[in-house]
């Protein structure tokens, strides 16, 4: 996948190994979330990983692949994960199978299967549902709603009536909402002092969820599974941008910590921009990919219609990607800048 | 005059084997935007089969008197002629349909499978000829868009034949699936113009593959991608 020069020195590291420290990475994650909102979101992993597994195995046998190979690698896996985890958690099942089926057929098969695709499978999943179903993709449950689980699969395998009444706009969308309607009266902080949605910084329990998918991701970067570029240029990208804003107008603009922790800024930096196949390959390149994917990120999630928008900043960069890698190749050893 | 076989082939060569979307990849501008149902994919084609046949043999009769050098614009004035007729037939009899459509119909003209036609086929061969290559090549285009149309609407709206109150003021859209069917909305938005038309585009391939392994023939080349609008 990563296209060095030489010296090589060899790894022990295989595609399955990779996928499944990222899978035991997004753990802590994945615990504070049920913590938060209950096992929900076990049965929306569940879901999406069988969907994901039984698309895989369909169109491996279609396009005549071995079976065990690309199954046992844990990559299915990976993407239906990221998907059930960036998808509303009390949203209907078929929402979710939506998704995994788009990921996994379109985004990633018929482009040419792992290694191949040019856009981050679960990012497209992401993107086609909320542009299909804006509504369903923004309900989100108001954490501290205490909901029993058999209503909780009421909700994921039953109808709709029940969800509007038991669903709110995520921080960043009750922050958008609440600056726009208060037409330049009402301020970040006075949004703010409302703790039931904000909480302490970017969202009452939401920012743990980040909080412990910056953990996972820190324990990936320590395993030398991701780099430090990616992440660390994303959330560049964010504090750069929202920071200016911030210290230009820190009424109408909400600090750069609040934007870190509140919608998939943590689950982007570290488990979405680093997607070793749709991303960036050289050193240089990942620097512009992230710095590039935390701007657009910011500026649709603060300046767009959409709830969040990393995922359309991902997907934005992953067009860019092969001009990028063009133009940031490392020079060949002993050579002088590529000359 | 008119040879049975000919026709057959300049039939199966615009309804199949050069068929305009899927194979020439022209005219995909008007393909992928005004394909949201079925009822406007099929109405832009009607209007396209009128320019195309009556172009095509209005040219091939004019063909000995047009002088070569300016042959494209002479070409293009005679459709621009025609469509303009279609766009005030539409206009006068169709209002609800011709607002639709809107700006794709004058903009047929600019379909490069309407030139394509005239430089390709009609400006060689003789009137009646070029008269049918023009409609069966609408017919491809007809059965393409009709489709393409038709699937759309039916994964984003669960619905066919939305609009054709436009047309005929007794009929009704179908609705196809259940009434609380969520609509996958990005199949009517651009992108599933794309998504749609590239599964029929292999569909097509596929079909002729397995047509030409069964004949035990070699493999057709590859369609090429790409076109203008």
């Amino acid at each position: 996948m990563n296209f060095t020069t030489p010296p090589y020195l060899s790894q022990n590291i295989s595609v399955q190994r990779v996928m499944l420290r990222v899978l035991v990475a997004l753990l802590p994650g994945i615990a504070v979330y049920v913590w938060l909102i209950g096992p929900a979101i076990l049965v929306q992993i569940g879901l999406a990983t069988l969907v994901c597994l039984l698309a895989e195995a369909a169109m491996l046998k279609v396009l005549k692949k071995p079976l065990a190979l690309f199954l046992g690698d844990g990559s299915a896996i990976v993407t239906a994960w990221l998907i059930a985890l960036s998808f509303p958690p009390l949203g209907p099942w078929w929402l979710i199978v939506v998704g995994c089926l788009f990921a996994i057929v379109i985004a990633k098969h018929l482009y040419g299967g792992l290694g191949q695709n040019p856009f981050n499978p679960a990012m497209v999943a992401f993107a086609i549902c909320i542009v299909s179903f804006p509504a369903l993709m923004s309900q989100w449950p108001p954490v501290g709603l205490k909901t029993g689980f058999a209503d909780q699969l009421a909700l994921i395998f039953g109808h709709g009536p029940l969800l509007d009444a038991m669903s709110s706009a995520t921080p960043l969308d009750a922050m958008k909402t609440a600056l726009k309607l208060g037409e330049g009266q009402a301020t970040v902080a006075a949004v703010l002092s409302d703790a039931s949605t904000f909480g302490r910084v970017a969202g009452r329990g939401w920012e743990w969820v980040s909080a412990a998918y910056l953990v996972g991701g820190l324990w990936l970067w320590q395993r030398k599974v991701i780099g430090w570029q990616l992440p660390m240029s994303f959330i560049a990208g964010i504090v750069l941008v929202s920071g200016g804003l911030w210290l230009w107008n820190p009424g109408q603009f909400a600090s750069p910590l609040f934007h870190l922790f509140s919608g998939a800024s943590m689950l982007g930096a570290f488990f979405i921009v680093t997607d070793p196949v749709s991303g960036c390959t050289t050193p240089r390149g990942k620097l512009i990919f992230g710095l590039a994917a935390g701007v657009i990120a910011y500026l649709i999630r603060v300046f767009g219609g959409y709830p969040d928008g990393v995922a359309f900043a991902v997907l934005l960069l992953n067009l860019c990607v092969p001009l990028i890698d063009l133009y940031t190749q490392p020079p060949i050893f002993g050579m002088k800048d590529g000359k | 005059m008119i040879n049975w076989t000919e026709t057959r082939d300049i039939f199966a060569n615009g309804a199949w084997k050069q068929n305009s979307s899927l194979v020439q990849m022209l005219g995909m501008c008007p393909t992928l935007a005004i394909t949201t149902s079925l009822v406007n994919g099929a109405m832009l084609s009607l209007a396209t089969i009128f320019v195309m046949s009556l172009s095509g043999f209005v040219v091939s009769c004019l063909r000995n008197f047009i002088p070569h050098e300016i042959r494209i614009p002479v070409f293009i004035m005679i459709a621009a002629a025609l469509v303009t007729v279609v766009d005030l037939v539409m206009a006068a009899y169709l209002p609800d349909m011709h607002k639709i459509l809107g700006i794709f119909i004058p903009l047929i003209i600019t379909n490069c499978l309407v030139l394509a036609r005239i430089e390709a086929f009609a400006a060689k061969k003789d009137a009646i000829q070029s008269l049918l290559d023009g409609a069966f090549m609408g017919v491809g285009m007809l059965w393409t868009l009709g489709m393409l149309g038709g699937l759309r609407e039916l994964i984003g709206a669960g619905t066919l034949f939305s609009g054709i109150d436009a047309v005929i003021p007794s009929l009704h859209a179908l609705q196809l699936l259940p009434e609380n069917y969520p609509g996958l909305l990005v199949a009517i938005l651009p992108p599933g113009a794309f998504i749609v038309l590239a599964f029929m585009v292999a569909a097509r391939n596929w079909i002729e593959a397995t047509r030409a392994a069964r004949a035990q023939l070699p493999m057709p080349a590859p369609t090429s991608a790409g076109g203008c609008h």
